[in-house]
């Protein structure tokens, strides 16, 4: 059920973002969605690719700080009130969101989000408890790359 | 002789008389009271008797000035080897200070006063304000940091035993500064000349000219200055801005003093012998000639210090001074023979910086320091490389890493540094020994 | 008189003074400080209009002729209206935080301050210190009368002074560690941070010398001296003065522990009912009110403190004869002690107002999870001050925190929340939560 992404350390300055997005693509890895955290001096980048081992080796063979983290992909509907209401199945858990982040691609109507639980372990059952889908690595890229 | 103590006018001071002491009586002052520190160092410090034994010196031996350079040199690592109390030539009974700046690496450096020696400080440091051209009546705002660095309470014994008024608002806070100079109308201010000038900018971003106020005076210290900011701030602020020299080890501030002609600092020699030496030989160089600046208490007691060697460049000038001050002057200090960097008035070594990342779980010991000045202000930035136990995917877990850095430095050298987190080999090595300094401050 | 911890030892003959002697000396000194008040105009007028000079003060109790002084009376004649001696004769000036922009600002003379150090070096002596103990001054020095108050007093006494200042708790415990002091002088909530801190360092009290500590600045209770006790593994004293009287040295506790011995030969302190200004009796709780009877630059008529406490004339067996005040319970007002500074909520206010984006609605949460006080003050931002950057909302929250430092000296942690979410109650807003264990009445 939960997905790897992949995170990498950038300064915040100009052409630190391009050097690791080219990086990838040099490598033929493809980017499934992303996030950018930013700060004053530094940014985090947060990656779902495919191959997220292969990401990791080129990212860390160009001398990059990456850490692996689990997150989950929940299906939303993809109306006014879809989200609401799915996060107040969050919140009625007592579930700590960390981050979120939107994906792009919709599938019969429902959108799928990308969420950082403090416990991805206790987010599962209370959402599977409620009947919104998670999805497993093998459905989230089947839909992104088709 | 009264008419060449100009520059205390009307109000002389009987606490600077040693400053136009004669020439021979001068030296045989120093003479007198070398003897009965090396004596004094020899049967209470093992440090020094071990050193002059080793040399097969006596304090008998000691029958000239010149004779001092038959005596070992002191290093600031002694200080930390012989770290709390090896130096210490009293009683711990008659001990009634101790003050501490931060070591070259984890322990800090430990110097202690007897009641005579705060009394001895507290006059140099009148003697230094007094040549500085002030008096009883002024109103001095002492903006040096009170507590373990020597700077603010020295200054503050020195200030009141002249009788001026002081205000000890220490360092920081300002607006807060600007305001009491202001509605207090202070005449005088002590502080580090980065702050002044930072204060100066503030003062301007407020609507205050410093010029229309009665400051007239800035008793400037604690870090190497130059003419272009002294220009700077007498020019901005329409004071006479003065450079006063000082060390912890020796006593704190009041080692030497520019007088009101503002041609190099006279040292009061009647208290700290001082020589100037090859930094590399250590042998003596030719009267004018750069080299390090060397002293010998003459009068200390807690805590005597024999050829302390300072790492700072200077060399004596050898003209007599027009305010007819007999004790020598030599120039500025500016520059070091060592790698340490002055900020804000605080003393630290990359090693400490060092020091205070590897105590934190996960920190490599790659780094840069860099060092600005923003309005005026001296900055220190941090540069530290990520590595995979600093990062998280979490921007509050990487605040807390920098916060966490952050809080090190400021516990080892007291000063708060911005701490920038780099991407893993940026920082260049060169030669396998990386460039730890990188120092932006304009001259 | 052997059950003492240690030798009851007097520093001032003048703490044992008879009774009646001791009344006879106030109102001679009362007299006195009449006389001397003519100079300062506030005083001038307050006496007139009351038809009060110093040939009316006969015995002690007329002080109740005498009017009150304010912190809003200092306030507005800042910077030295009150100076009752030409301004040559000052030799230093501290302040205090007002309760807006403008601190309260007092002033000593060289006699003044001679004073001041032997009122320190009573109680200190009487809390055990001695001519051969270390002392670790952990007060912050500067304006603040505290740091140098008791250095004062222990220079006096000849002791040897660590003049640590507040701050950096670390090197705290190693001066504690490696110099050995055996008498520690800070706020007790800092005391108690210390002692966390070597703990967690691998410290107990076997490791440090400490032998006693003397605490002000800030209220605390029974239960914290206990604790404190422990865990340094020390005796604990309690003294109390503030800056606009002199400082620390108002009164202090003796080793019976009984209250703090008011300096009665130099502060007449009465104890009112705050409403009505009439005396409350003995034992019971009122506000303090003080008149100094030996200030020369600055010197104060019946002064309301604001604290709260009973006195407590009855003779104690250390043999001191000065009446003994119980810890300070409380407030009148809205002032917040923080790591021994005295903050107000209005200048939190007056710090938001001099940043564009912040407004002035603010929650100041005050809490204690270890020992140290932490402040989280709540902001509400305007609407336009938001942004989708994290780097500009952090700008302005590092502006809103440097305000806050710039006016009060306190760091505080700042949570930046929406327009509109802070609770109002009638109008006017709650603006203070104060959480803090240990503390009096709380």
């Amino acid at each position: 059920m939960k997905i790897q992404q992949i995170s990498v350390f950038i300064e915040n300055r100009p052409g630190h973002l391009a050097a690791q997005i080219r990086a990838l693509a040099e490598a033929g890895i493809n980017i499934v969605t992303l996030s950018l955290a930013d700060t004053e001096q530094f940014g985090i980048l947060r990656l779902i690719v495919r191959d997220w081992e292969k990401a990791k080796g080129v990212l860390e063979a160009a001398g990059r700080v990456v850490k692996t983290t689990e997150v989950l992909a929940i299906e939303v509907e993809d109306r006014p009130g879809g989200l609401a209401e799915l996060l107040e199945v969050i919140d009625a858990g007592g579930i700590n969101v960390e981050y979120m982040y939107a994906f792009t691609y919709g599938f019969k109507g429902r959108a799928v989000m990308i969420f950082r639980f403090e416990d991805p372990d206790a987010a599962i059952a209370a959402l599977q408890a409620k009947g919104i889908g998670v999805l497993d690595a093998v459905d989230l890229f089947r839909r992104a790359e088709g | 002789m009264r008419t060449l103590w100009n520059d205390a006018g009307g109000e002389f001071h009987p606490v600077c008389a040693p400053d136009f002491l004669p020439l021979d009586r001068l030296q045989g002052l120093q003479l007198q009271r070398l003897r009965a520190t090396v004596k004094r160092a020899y049967e209470n410090v093992a440090l020094f008797r071990g050193r002059m034994e080793e040399r097969g010196i006596r304090p008998g031996d000691i029958r000239s000035l010149d004779d001092i350079r038959s005596l070992p040199f002191t290093e600031k690592t002694d200080l930390r080897d012989t770290y709390p109390f090896g130096l210490f030539a009293s009683p711990m009974n008659e001990i009634v200070r101790v003050h501490a700046s931060s070591g070259t690496t984890g322990k800090p450096t430990v110097v202690a006063y007897t009641e005579e020696d705060i009394e001895v400080w507290a006059s140099v440091m009148a003697r230094t304000f007094a040549c500085n051209g002030l008096h009883r009546g002024d109103i001095l705002q002492n903006a040096y940091g009170y507590g373990l660095f020597t700077g603010g309470l020295g200054a503050h014994y020195g200030a009141e035993m002249l009788g001026m008024t002081v205000i000890p608002i220490s360092g920081g806070q300002t607006d807060r500064q600007i305001m009491i100079m202001k509605d207090f109308g202070v005449t005088a201010i002590s502080c580090t000349p980065s702050y002044f000038i930072h204060l100066v900018e503030r003062a301007g971003e407020l609507g205050i000219d410093l010029r229309d106020l009665p400051i007239r005076a800035g008793i400037f210290g604690a870090e190497p200055w130059t003419e272009g900011i002294r220009r700077h701030a007498e020019e901005q602020a329409g004071i006479k801005a003065y450079d006063i020299y000082g060390l912890s080890e020796i006593i704190g501030p009041g080692v030497a003093s520019e007088c009101t002609e503002q041609g190099g600092i006279h040292i009061f020699e009647d208290h700290f012998y001082p020589e100037i030496v090859d930094p590399k030989t250590g042998e003596p160089i030719p009267d004018g000639e750069s080299g390090e600046l060397v002293f010998t208490t003459l009068s200390k007691k807690a805590m005597p210090m024999i050829r302390y060697r300072t790492h700072d460049i200077t060399s004596f000038i050898t003209e007599e001074c027009a305010c007819g001050r007999t004790i020598r002057r030599v120039k500025r200090v500016g520059a070091r023979s060592d790698d340490m960097f002055i900020i804000r008035g605080v003393n630290v070594f990359p090693s400490q910086i060092e020091a205070a990342l590897l105590a934190v779980e996960g920190v490599q010991p790659h780094y840069q320091i860099i060092l600005t000045r923003q309005k005026g202000l001296d900055q220190m930035e941090v540069q530290v490389e990520v590595t995979p136990e600093l990062f998280s995917d979490q921007v509050r877990d990487l605040e807390s890493v920098q916060r966490r850095i952050s809080k090190s430095i400021e516990g080892t050298v007291g000063i708060r540094a911005a701490v920038r987190l780099v991407e893993p080999h940026t920082i260049e090595r060169s030669m396998g020994k990386a460039k730890r300094l990188i120092d932006n401050r304009e001259k | 008189m052997t059950d003492f911890p240690f030798e009851n030892r007097i520093w001032d003959p003048a703490e044992t003074l008879a009774r009646d002697e001791l009344r006879a000396l106030q109102a001679e000194r009362l007299r006195e400080t009449v006389a001397r008040v003519a100079h300062v105009p506030f005083y001038r007028r307050a006496l007139a209009e009351r038809g009060v000079g110093a040939d009316d003060i006969r015995i002690a109790d007329d002080v109740r002729r005498l009017p009150f002084t304010t912190k809003e009376d200092l306030r507005q004649h800042y910077p030295l209206g009150f100076l009752a001696v030409p301004r040559e004769e000052l030799v230093r000036l501290h302040g205090s935080s007002g309760t807006t922009g403008k601190p309260t600002f007092v002033a000593y003379t060289a006699e003044d301050l001679e004073c001041w150090a032997n009122l320190c070096a009573r109680f200190l002596v009487a809390g055990g210190l001695r001519r051969e103990h270390m002392v670790q001054i952990a007060f912050g020095y500067g304006l603040f009368t505290g740091g140098f108050g008791l250095h004062q007093g222990v220079e006096l006494v000849g002791a040897s002074i660590i003049p640590a200042a507040s701050g950096n708790t670390p090197r705290q415990v190693m001066l504690l560690v490696d110099l050995r002091p055996e008498v520690l002088i800070c706020t007790p909530s800092y005391a108690l941070n210390i002692a966390e801190v070597a703990r967690a360092k691998g410290y107990g009290p076997d490791d440090i010398a400490l032998q006693f500590a003397h605490f002000g600045g800030e209220m605390w209770t029974e239960d914290m001296r206990h604790e404190i006790e422990r865990a340094l593994g020390i005796q604990a004293f309690n003294n109390y003065g503030l800056s606009e009287i002199i400082g620390p040295g108002v009164s202090g506790e003796c080793a019976a522990r009984g209250g703090m011995h008011i300096s009665e030969d130099h502060f007449l302190v009465e104890c009112l009912d705050p409403d009505t200004l009439e005396p409350v009796p003995e034992g019971e709780q009122g506000e303090l009110v003080i008149t100094t009877l030996t200030k020369q630059a600055m010197p104060l008529l019946r002064y309301r403190t604001r604290d709260i406490a009973a006195l407590d004339s009855a003779p104690c067996r250390c043999g001191r004869t000065g009446t003994r005040m119980s810890r300070v319970v409380g407030r009148t007002d809205d002032m917040l002690i923080i790591r021994g500074v005295n903050v107000f909520p209005s200048q939190i206010e007056e710090a938001l107002l001099r940043v564009d984006g912040a407004t002035p609605h603010y929650l100041i949460e005050v809490d204690r999870p270890g020992a140290m006080d932490e402040v989280k003050v709540k902001v509400e931002l305007r609407p336009e001050a938001f942004s989708d950057r994290m780097d500009e909302m952090q700008r302005l929250r590092d502006r809103i925190g440097r305000e806050i430092f710039t006016v009060t000296g306190l760091r505080v942690g700042l949570e930046l929340v929406e327009p509109q979410t802070l609770e109002r109650s009638a109008g006017k807003a709650l603006r203070v939560i104060d959480r803090r264990q240990n503390r009096p009445g709380g």
